[in-house]
């Protein structure tokens, strides 16, 4: 019977410009791994078509455990939704394995 | 040059694959097709560009001496600096617009535009034109310090902001692959060059054709906006290229440059960029508005350069030269 273990799973969907900065703070603030993906949509801070020339949009995803998507969130609080258009959401999930994902495991 | 001359250049320019490609992307735009080139395929273009341009430039800095060099280097730094100051006090003059804003487009109106460069390039072999083959050495040059003195006139030094800022801009891919194509071309030589030709130079035009297709496209997109931006950014968009590619060519004809060269100079100078200006405007700037920058820099100057004033540059050279040289 396999062990199944709640984490967190946050999905980040920003302009690509801030890619490399959203990787950086996601591994400060203790994510193990991440997913990226190009992801196209429209957004409600969206800036004509700015996104075309900078590389469209991406999306995030990481599963971390609940610490870890708070100090993830305070990241995103203070350093990126003034400034940047960007979406984020999270919802619990089940993983087995869960050393792969949390310092807890 | 008389008349007929200038209207057979421009008319070259007009008819080139490059331009008419760029008008086929408006027109894709203006009749609402679903033609989008894929981002992948947009990311690998511009890869390519920046590195074909760079290995190029490098084999052509190879074959000049230092002291043909240095005043070029010199009147680029000082143009490079020199240009974004005059276009943030101009804007003051000309716009309502804030100083942030004024500084983004000061950015962008300082770097350059590699595409209208490339254009100028393949204009003036159409036109059996010479010039340097170190002016990529200048786009070089050019493409960071605008940047710089823009975010600085917006905001000044910020901490560690300004700090992450300009280490994302230097260390960019545009910065990346154009010193990285002239290490590359300049330590290859000729004989190495010969064997990567057929990709980087025969597929050349080919490839700022599909290039400039997307951009027609991206360009199409902004024009809807052009009559938002008020008389003064329009002004702006289009007297500020002349006077800046201007600046450009006397630079260039002081430096010794040939007439093509000068011209060359001259369109770095008028040109503004819309691939590393925005990426670092919008990192250090975030409040300023995209839209502001976009529609003049890629909606009016871009175009503008492009149809017409290629062909002003080259004329402005040759009479400049004709007085100066």
């Amino acid at each position: 019977m396999t062990d199944f273990s709640s984490v967190t799973c946050l999905t980040i969907v920003a302009e690509s410009i801030v890619q490399e900065r959203l990787v950086r703070a996601l591994a400060a603030s203790g994510a193990h791994g991440w997913t990226l993906s190009m992801a196209q949509g429209q957004g409600p801070s969206a800036h004509g078509d700015v996104s075309d020339i900078e590389g469209g949009n991406v999306r995030i995803e990481t599963l971390v455990s609940p610490e870890v998507a708070v100090r993830i969130w305070a990241a995103l609080e203070r350093d990126f939704f003034p400034h940047y258009a960007v979406s984020a959401w999270q919802y619990d999930v089940k993983v087995a394995r869960l050393a792969r994902y949390s310092d807890e495991g | 040059m008389d008349l007929q001359e200038s209207l057979s250049l421009a008319l070259t320019n007009l008819t080139s694959p490059p331009v008419l490609a760029f008008v086929l992307g408006l027109v894709a735009v203006a009749v609402k097709t679903d033609l989008r080139l894929p981002d992948a395929v947009y990311q690998a273009t511009s890869i390519y560009l920046l590195l074909a341009i760079g290995i190029k430039g490098g084999v052509a800095l190879r074959e000049s001496s230092a002291s043909d060099v240095a005043w070029p280097i010199l009147a680029a730094i000082v143009l490079g600096i020199a240009i974004p100051v005059a276009a943030f006090f101009l804007l003051r003059v000309m716009t309502p617009l804030g100083r942030i804003d004024r500084g983004a487009l000061a950015a962008h109106y300082g770097s350059t535009s590699l595409v209208t460069f490339t254009a100028a390039l393949v204009f003036l072999q159409a036109s059996l034109i010479s010039y340097e083959g170190y002016v990529v050495t200048l786009l070089t040059i050019l493409e960071i310090p605008g940047i710089i003195v823009g975010l600085l006139l917006a905001q000044g030094v910020r901490g560690d902001r300004f700090g992450e800022t300009l280490r994302e801009v230097v260390l960019g891919r545009s910065v990346l692959l154009l010193v990285g194509g002239l290490v590359i071309g300049f330590l290859t030589g000729p004989v190495g060059y010969a064997r990567v030709e057929p990709f980087f130079g025969g597929l050349f035009i080919g490839v700022l054709t599909l290039f400039l297709l997307e951009l027609g496209m991206l360009t199409g997109r902004q024009l809807s906006a052009v009559r938002q931006a008020g008389p003064g950014l329009i002004a702006f968009a289009i007297l500020f290229p002349l006077l800046a590619g201007t600046a450009g060519v006397v630079g260039g004809t002081l430096a010794g440059m040939s007439i093509g060269g000068a011209m060359v100079l001259g369109v770095l100078c008028a040109s503004a960029s819309y691939i590393a200006a925005p990426a670092a405007v919008r990192l250090a700037l975030p409040e300023a508005k995209p839209s502001i920058t976009l529609v003049s820099s890629l909606g009016i100057t871009f175009p503008f350069n492009l149809v017409i004033g290629i062909p002003v540059y080259l004329l402005l050279a040759e009479a400049i030269g004709g007085w100066l040289g």
